[in-house]
Formats: structure tokens, sequence, C-alpha cells
């Protein structure tokens, strides 16, 4: 009967995780088109405000209705996460307490205010407003779906690096005490920068993919040939961005999420001028021990994971082994200890529930000191023991380890794809300023065909983000297996593939309206 | 421009935009239908919130609490 309770358990810690993963997959299948086509009509609306040449309201409205059809379809897909907040991760909802609703809170204000009414206007308003008031609201839709996703990652920062709170005992509620502190933290800065910039490579891999099927087909060739160089200008700026965001990801991923950076690198055991491996084969998990034993072969360039890590060639990286088993040579604790001392941070919450129970006010009294940064023991306290919190609901230091093969390939093949993104925007300039585009034909294949491609490594990317910190859900307080429901899995089960249906319609009904809509084309007013 | 009051002008031009649609018609089919199915659906008999059915935050974390501290590694 125990051992029936414990399997439905882990079921329900498991099935909540893949909902929650498949929904936000789906979720990030229509968003970041949003984010970056917004910036991209704007800057035709913006053509055709200078210029007044109708050609260019006509070349706007045509990739607005694109842009439409994506937010329409995709708009509230994101609700469904905050339903699985409630229900399959109540504790984790109420140990976050208004550290998340705060952020979510502005972004919801700011998504109604900014985008849901300038949208209108920037669809219904041709020829009803003035231009330059028209043009004003197609920015805002842009810039609204922007900050929309800044609070979002703000959040989700705050989850990957909590910081600005503190933890009430009495509600067991993290509070925020600096507003400033959560909103400009480095992982959340960062992870807004490279977010949204790959977001709008992957808009302009759209725009640029969908232009070189006009191409292809040989219809309305001007208004493809114009929205390509829009597009690849923007999307060269962004493609540079986004790799000096994620170089500086890099660097504070070292410093906060080092068990992330050694999975991406299948780093197993800690070195100084620790090369950057290019590519390899993992063997099999079981035989991953060591570095030696990690590849069945690799290319590595010699001390540059040293210096994109710490900006030092010569730097120590820590590896997988060193952070489960501990390195005291360089200052790491082993996960066996952070285990024992999180297991101490639980006991005196326990402790503080029964005095509660009991109306022992000198126990309470006592404890609430310990988790009081306002008191020296309390400093002590939260520093060497709630830091650890979380790490006293593990059952093995092997715990702390996340699935090495699927960040290792997925941060290879995020990488890749912005590299040869990088070369196909410039290529694409060169031959459209060469006036060769049209000639090549293979060429415009490669460019419709990276439209998948680019939606592979925006997934491939929030996989490595996401993956990698497992088993956080709050990184080092709140583990998955804490921050789960205690409920049946087998309704999680059934609304697991209820989404699937609901999301692959949803999916394969963008797929046909876009396809349907790009092949009639610009309309002629 | 429609002249008269503001909210009269904001009404028209909200009617006249979702009268001029094409595509957008089938759109807004397809929101409304997803959102019947988000919240009349969904929300209401797959995804109650576990807490609500506590009075106050203090219950809530008086249950949270003690998820947290019973739970066995």
């Amino acid at each position: 009967m125990m051992l029936d309770t414990a399997v439905d358990f882990m079921q329900v810690v498991d099935w909540s995780r893949a909902q929650f993963a498949m929904t936000a997959i789906y979720h990030w299948l229509f968003v970041p088109l949003t984010l970056g086509l917004g910036f991209i009509i704007a800057f035709m609306e913006t053509a055709y405000y200078r210029t007044g040449d109708e050609f260019w309201k006509r070349t706007t409205k045509f990739w607005m209705r694109l842009f439409g059809i994506n937010f329409a379809i995709g708009v509230a897909t994101g609700i469904i996460l905050e339903f699985e907040f409630g229900t399959n991760w109540s504790n984790y909802s109420h140990f976050v307490g208004d550290i998340f609703g705060a952020p979510l809170a502005v972004e919801g204000i700011m998504a109604f205010f900014m985008e849901s009414t300038f949208i209108a206007v920037m669809f219904f308003g041709w020829n009803k407003v003035s231009k330059g008031f028209h043009l004003t609201a197609t920015w805002l839709t842009a810039i609204g779906a922007n900050l929309s996703a800044l609070w979002i990652l703000v959040a989700n920062g705050w989850m990957q690096y909590p910081v600005g709170m503190t933890f009430n005992l009495e509600t067991a509620r993290n509070e925020m005490t600096s507003f400033w502190d959560v909103l400009l933290s480095p992982v959340a800065l960062n992870k807004f920068f490279h977010t949204v910039t790959s977001a709008y490579v992957l808009a302009a891999v759209f725009v640029v993919g969908v232009s070189a099927w006009f191409l292809l087909k040989k219809r309305e060739q001007l208004m493809a040939r114009k929205s390509m160089i829009i597009a690849s200008v923007f999307g060269l700026v962004s493609a540079c961005a986004a790799a000096f965001s994620g170089d500086r990801s890099g660097v504070v991923i070292a410093e906060v999420q080092p068990m992330k950076l050694a999975a991406m690198e299948a780093l197993y055991d800690g070195e100084e001028s620790a090369g950057l491996t290019v590519f390899g084969v993992l063997k099999p998990a079981e035989e991953r021990t060591g570095n030696d034993e990690a590849f069945y072969f690799r290319f590595e360039i010699p001390k540059l994971l040293s210096l994109m890590s710490y900006r030092q060639a010569d730097a120590y990286v820590a590896g997988i082994n060193d952070l489960v088993n501990g390195n005291p040579n360089q200052g790491l604790m082993s996960a066996q200890e952070k285990m024992d001392r999180g297991r101490v941070a639980i006991e005196q919450l326990a402790r503080y529930r029964q005095a509660k129970k009991e109306n022992d006010a000198a126990t309470m009294k006592e404890v609430a000191a310990l988790f009081s940064p306002d008191t020296p023991q309390g400093r002590e306290f939260l520093k060497n023991y709630f830091r650890y919190f979380g790490y006293g609901y593990l059952s093995s230091p092997q715990d702390i380890v996340p699935n090495v093969s699927l960040v290792f390939y997925s941060f290879r093949v995020m990488v890749a794809a912005g590299v040869f993104f990088l070369f196909l925007f410039a290529m694409n300039l060169w031959l459209l300023w060469k006036r060769r585009e049209e000639r090549y034909r293979p060429w415009l294949y490669v460019l419709l065909w990276s439209i998948p491609l680019a939606y592979l490594a925006s997934q491939a990317g929030w996989i490595v983000a996401e993956v990698g910190r497992q088993p956080w859900t709050i990184q080092d307080l709140l583990p998955t297996v804490a921050a789960v429901s205690r409920i049946d899995s087998t309704s999680v089960m059934v609304t697991f593939f209820i989404f699937v249906a609901l999301f692959t319609t949803l999916l394969i009904a963008e797929l046909m309206i876009m396809t349907k809509q790009i092949q009639i084309g610009p309309k002629n007013e | 421009m429609a002249q008269g009051n503001i909210f009269v002008r904001v009404y028209r031009f909200y009617r006249d935009g979702f009268r001029s649609m094409t595509v957008g018609k089938t759109l807004w089919a397809l929101i409304l239908l997803k959102l019947f199915i988000m919240f009349a659906i969904l929300r209401l008999f797959f995804f109650p919130d576990h807490l609500a059915r506590f009075d106050n935050d203090v219950q809530r974390g008086e249950y949270v609490l003690e998820q947290l501290t019973n739970l066995k590694p």
C-alpha cells in the first residue's frame, strides 16, 4: 500500500512535469513570432509613413495578417500554465508567494492595455485614424508584446536565481523585499535579452523564408525582396545580439547554476583551462563516470570554456562529479552536505509548526529568529542552512544531476542554428545587394526550410534553460518533488492528453490558415 | 472621421472593424471556442485550484507547511 502510494506520487511528479513541459513548448511555438514580427511590421509601416508609398502599406498589411493569425491562435495558451500552477504545483504556487504574482500582475495589466487596445487600432484603424496614430499603435503593439515577455521572463529568472525576497514562516511564503533586485537580477536581464533577441531571429527567418517562397513561385517579387532586406538586417543584428547575450548568460550560469553549465558541456571532472566541446557523441549515461569515459569522440577548443565562463583562460570549471561529491580544494560543498543542511532547515520548520500547534511561544520565537535576516543567528542560518532548503527533499546526491544528454545536444542544436542564422542573414544580404537572389533557387529552398530550424533552435534553447536546472522549480529551494500537489496521477494523465489534442488542433489550424493566407498573398485595396 | 461622442465613436470603430473582417471572423470563432474549452471545461472540471478549499492564507500556509515538513526524501 505504501509502495503504491509512493509510485503514484512519483507518477504525479513525472506527469505534471511532462504536462507543464508540453504546454510550455506549445505556447512557445506561438510567442516568438509575435515578439519579432511586431517589430518587422513596425519597420515596414514606418517606411509607409515616411514615403507615403502604397506599396509599403500593402506589404505591411500582408505581414500584419500573418501576425494576426499567429497572435489569435496563440493568445491565452499561456493561461494554461497558470491553471497548472494552481492545480498541479500548489505547494510551489504558495511557496513563491507574491514574487511571481507581482510580475505576472504587471504583465496582465500591460498586456491588456497595450497589446489588446493598440492591436485593435492596428487592424481596424487603417483609413480611420491618422497615419501617425496608426503607426504609433503598431509600434506600441510590438513594444507591449515585448514588455509582456519581460515580466514573464523576470518571474522565470527569479526561479533560476531567487533574490530580493525573505521567507515568511507564518504563511510559508516568500515575500518580496526588493522589486529592483528581482527585476534587475543578472539572470533575469540576460534571460530577457537572450530570449527576445532569439525570438527576433525566428521572426526574421520566418519573413525571409516566406519571401523565398514567393520568389520561388515568381510572385510578388518586389514585396519579397524588400521584405527580405528588412528581415535580413533585423535578423543579422538580432543574431549578433543573441550571441552577445548568450555569451553573457554563460558567465551568469557559471556563477549561479554551475551544474547546468557542467551538463551543457557534459563535463564530469572539473578542470582548469577547460576546453569547449564543439561537437561530440556521448556514451550511454551509465558509462559516463568521468571526462575520459564520457564521449565516443569529441572536437574540443582548448581553454575556451574557462575563458567564456570566467573570462580567464586558466580558470577552474566545476564538473558534475565535483558538484555531486564536493571538491574542498575548489571550495565546493558536496551535495550530501547540502542535503544534510537542507534537512536541518526543514526540521526547524517542522519544529515551528509543532510549537505553533502547542502554543509554545518560546520555541516559536527561537525558530523565528533563525529565519529572520535581522538577527545574527538568522543571518548565519539563512546563509548556511536555509539556502540549501530544497536539498533536504532529495533522496540521493545524484538527484541534482539533470538529463545530461538532452541538455548537451539541445545546447549544440541551439548554438549551431544560431551561428547558421548569422551566416544565413549575412549571405542573404550579400545576394540581395548583388541582385543574384532569384538566380540561386537552391538558396531560396534553404531559406524556406530554415523556418522549422528556427523553431527547433528556439525550443532547444528552452530545453537547455529548463531541463538544465532540474530537479529545481526554484533553484536550491524547492525541487519538483516538494513543489507538486498531492493529487491523483490519473487526472494529470487525462489532462495531459486533452492538452495534446487541443494544442495539436490549434497548431494544425494555425498552419492551415497561415499557409492559405500566404498562398493568397497581399491583397489590393 | 466619424463625429459625435467619444464612446459612440469608439463603439463604431470596433463595430465597423469587426464587420469588415474576413479571415478575422474564422480567427474569432477559434479564439472563442478555445477560451470556452479552457475556462468552461478545463478550468471548471479538470483544474480546480488545489488550495482554494481553504478560507484564508493562514490556513493555506498551514497546509503547505504540513506538506513541506512531512515529505520524506
